[in-house]
């Protein structure tokens, strides 16, 4: 399976009608325009009640089957697409790959698009659950305290320094994206976490805000490096907070006022 | 589309003039990281190496730091702004932080990741090296050189050159401090002053032609202790501009302190010696440079001028209203160039900070609208749009407007300068930076930058004695530092009065304490004393410089009555009475002092 799949192997393969792509933006986005045969999940709805059986019922309405390639784009440097794959990835669809740019940066290079909405026939899939790619966080809590686990904050630093899980550290979802992609080059991603020293073989926790949006970017990120063991806490840092687990912050200084916003 | 949507295509970005960067540096940047974790480098060697690459120490942390990159003679291009953009939101806090001297900041970078800073920096040519450390700091030149109608001539290839002679130059890696050259364009713009080196372009006639060469000023610099300059000699030829520069650099080098970190810039070397001896070092110093240098060793001054190229415009309006609010910003941040038909821009910072996307649009921007294609760093924490065509200016101001760029008063006193104070600073006591930010937002709100009797006073911050925000030459200056009633504490700014730092440079006389609460008001109330005081031809500045000197005639005659009338503002209620008066801006909790290492003389 290939993490990422870019723009001239998807017009490819939307020709040989050999996959199924899925717009995750909002409904009235996605009916002005999005790439030809694609299908509509806006992530709202996909959130409104994630659980298997219902994901199970999205996907299947949508003409997916355990068989099926899918491929997934948004138009928010690629986090909401990364959620919606990584839930088909936790259901027990394996052949699922991201965009490897927005469906803006798409356009914006001329590609082709369309308003047409298709339609498939409903197909059957199955569940396999795979807890080993999510944190809850129960588990997050008693995990973290192990040597070899990392747990790896993706919100922005001003957001993590006000507060944080105890022990994570930040590596904003930016540092992973690059201008022109959804995801940095793998030579670049490999140096930064060499750099921060994140080596490959411990297990890895991301989170971010709220939703997990963010964080499986960054879930993506680490995997297109071939990282073996990586979760997505997938509730992140609001659960945290609603929990009433502990909570850390960078004392002593007014970052927040350095900032032009 | 209308013909004023096409006219505005983008000619090619100009190239920088020098390539300052090094990748190699980031790589060996990335890995002395690694080893100072694994503990094979001690902790002052690494700070020493750190400081070297331009990465300074964050407020009570080791794991961040703040990377200073160097924009020389404060020249930036569009290409230069658009990576400090990118680099500013992935790795950064999505905003940069233009500096006093003319660097651009990042702050709270992971100090894993400073690495990939300075591999970013030199695709774009730019370099954080020797931007901190006991090195030659950025070489700043006067933003208005080339465009300024007082100067003799333009100052700038003299700073690149001399910026490019010293970076990496073996003379300049392990100084007993640090070491700042100021080149300016006339009397009255920039800070030849305040500098180690300081230098005012001067020409004379010899033998029927016109030579170029320099008023130098040695020895200045603020700081705990701040000192005005002595002029080397009348006038220093462009020839021994080279030879002057490294003779002084040898005998700071051989005879700075370098034990009392207190006292080890070089001012203090003058000072103590005395100007008449150091004068006389410095001129036997330079006869034996002279003698002794190869002749190969010289500066490479790039005189070619720049191309005026003014991108394709139609004149006037692209038949929109010129938007509300123009007349005051025209008033209060443009310059009128000394060629005809344009004008410099000075783009309203607020305490110098800016979002990466503010940053991105401004390149954009400067493609657009300046002729000379490229952008300058100020002094006073703002960034300069040159070459802009009278007639486009109603549009940049959009253009601005669109980006959030367009507020009035960069050439005012509604522009205060603030370091950047405990938003990041290991040695700050109060939020200086925060305090600059809210009396800039009242000053505007009361349109206190078009009063022309206010124009030319400034307001200047520094969170702690030490001098990054400048308060000494301000007209009205601030230093931070904490105040008691009984066990509570607050923050307390000492204020000096009538600081400047042009031609009759001098630095401000201590005048009372103020409660960071208390700033504004009394502010307001020097403000109105003056107003009620004042000579017809009075401005605020003018006045003050007066009383400061003793030659007011008006019944404020000293800093003391000033200071008698002021007094009742600054007395602390108990924290009962008002609980806000014991928290700093930005905080809500009560006011302590915590300061961290200093890395100033590290």
């Amino acid at each position: 399976m290939h993490i990422t799949i870019d723009a001239d192997s998807l017009r490819s393969e939307i020709r040989d009608k050999s996959v199924r792509v899925i717009d995750v933006r909002k409904e009235e986005e996605y009916k002005k325009s999005h790439i030809p045969s694609s299908v509509n999940l806006p992530l709202a709805n996909l959130l409104s009640d994630d659980s298997p059986e219902k994901v199970l019922k999205l996907i299947q309405s949508l003409g997916i089957d355990d068989e099926t390639h899918v491929i997934v784009y948004d138009d928010t440097f690629g986090a909401l697409a990364s959620r919606v794959a990584w839930t088909l990835q936790y259901l027990g669809h394996e052949d699922v790959s991201l965009l490897d740019m927005t469906y803006g940066q798409w356009t914006s290079l001329g590609l082709e698009s369309d308003q047409k909405i298709p339609s498939y026939e409903s197909k059957t899939h199955s569940i396999n659950l795979h807890p080993e790619i999510m944190a809850t966080a129960d588990y997050l809590e008693k995990e973290k305290e192990k040597e070899n686990v990392i747990l790896l904050d993706n919100r922005e630093r001003l957001n993590f320094l006000e507060q944080h899980i105890p022990g994570a550290i930040n590596i904003p979802y930016r540092t992973l994206g690059a201008p022109d992609r959804i995801l940095k080059p793998k030579t670049e991603i490999k140096r930064l976490l060499e750099n921060r020293g994140i080596k490959s073989n411990g297990e890895i926790i991301t989170y971010c805000g709220s939703v997990g949006t963010l964080s499986g970017l960054a879930y993506y990120a680490l995997k297109s490096v071939n990282l073996p063991n990586v979760k997505l806490y997938v509730r992140s840092f609001k659960e945290w907070k609603d929990l009433k687990k502990p909570i850390q912050k960078q004392e002593h200084a007014t970052y927040w006022d350095l900032s032009a916003e | 589309m209308t013909i004023a949507d096409l006219k505005q295509s983008s000619p090619d970005s100009k190239l920088p003039r020098v390539n300052w960067a090094k990748i190699e540096e980031a790589e060996n940047f990335a890995k002395t990281v690694k080893l100072y974790r694994q503990g094979k480098i001690d902790k002052d060697n690494f700070r020493r190496f750190r400081l070297q690459h331009g990465a300074y120490g964050t407020r009570m942390t080791d794991d961040y730091a703040m990377v200073r990159i160097k924009i020389p003679a404060g020249e930036i291009y569009p290409a230069q702004l658009e990576k400090i953009s990118q680099l500013s939101e992935t790795f950064s806090i999505g905003s940069a932080h233009v500096s006093t001297r003319q660097n651009i900041q990042l702050h709270w970078v992971v100090l894993e990741d400073v690495s990939e800073i300075m591999r970013g920096l030199t695709e774009v040519g730019l370099t954080s090296r020797e931007a901190c450390g006991n090195t030659v700091r950025n070489v700043m030149c006067s933003p208005l050189a080339g465009v300024c109608d007082n100067e003799k001539f333009d100052s700038t290839p003299y700073a690149i050159a001399t910026a490019k002679f010293l970076l990496r130059n073996p003379l300049n890696q392990n100084l007993p401090r640090k070491f700042k050259f100021n080149f300016t364009c006339c009397e009255k713009h920039g800070m030849a002053r305040i500098a180690d080196v300081g230098l005012i372009p001067e020409t004379r006639e010899l033998e029927g032609k016109t030579q170029r060469g320099f008023k130098i000023f040695l020895g200045g610099g603020l700081g705990n202790k701040s000192f005005v300059g002595h002029q080397l000699e009348d006038f220093t030829s462009d020839e021994d501009l080279l030879y002057t520069s490294i003779a002084v650099l040898r005998i700071f080098d051989r005879m700075g302190n370098r034990k009392n970190m207190a006292r080890n810039r070089m001012r203090y070397l003058v000072d103590e010696m005395g100007w008449d001896k150091f004068q006389n070092l410095v001129l036997k110093e330079r006869a034996i440079v002279r003698a002794t240098q190869s002749v190969i060793v010289k500066l490479e001054v790039d005189d070619t001028p720049n191309e005026i190229k003014r991108p394709i415009s139609v004149s006037g309006t692209d038949g929109k209203q010129t938007p509300d609010g123009y007349s005051r910003w025209y008033k209060t941040t443009t310059f009128k160039q000394k060629q005809d038909g344009f004008r410099s821009v000075f783009v309203t910072l607020e305490a110098g900070d800016i979002t990466s996307n503010q940053l991105r649009s401004l390149a954009q921007i400067c493609r657009d609208f300046s002729a000379e294609g490229f952008a300058r760093n100020g002094f006073n924490q703002e960034i300069v749009l040159r070459w802009v065509a009278e007639d486009d200016l109603p549009r940049l101001y959009s253009r601005l407007l669109e980006g959030g760029l367009a507020n009035s008063g960069s050439l005012t006193m509604a522009s205060p300068i603030g370091c950047s104070g405990t938003t990041s600073c290991n040695l700050a006591l109060t939020n200086s930076h925060r305090l600059a930010k809210e009396i800039q937002r009242k000053f505007l709100e009361l349109k206190y930058d078009e009063d022309e009797e206010l124009r030319d006073a400034s307001i200047k911050i520094s969170g702690c004695p030490n001098s990054c925000g400048q308060h000494e030459i301000a007209t009205i200056g601030f230093y931070g530092g904490g105040g008691r009633l009984g066990k509570d504490m607050y923050p307390n700014y000492v204020m000096s009065l009538g600081g400047r730092s042009d031609g009759d440079a001098m630095l401000g006389a201590n005048c009372m304490r103020v409660p960071v609460k208390r700033v504004m008001p009394v502010i307001f109330k020097i403000i109105e004393i003056f107003k009620k005081n004042k000579k017809s031809v009075d401005t605020l500045s003018s006045w003050i410089n007066r009383i400061v000197k003793g030659n007011e005639d008006s019944e404020i005659k000293s800093v003391n009555d000033l200071k008698k009338i002021l007094s009742p503002l600054v007395v602390p209620p108990t924290k009962a009475e008002d609980e806000d008066f014991y928290q700093d801006y930005g905080t809500d909790t009560s006011y302590h002092t915590i300061t961290g290492k200093g890395e100033c003389a590290a």
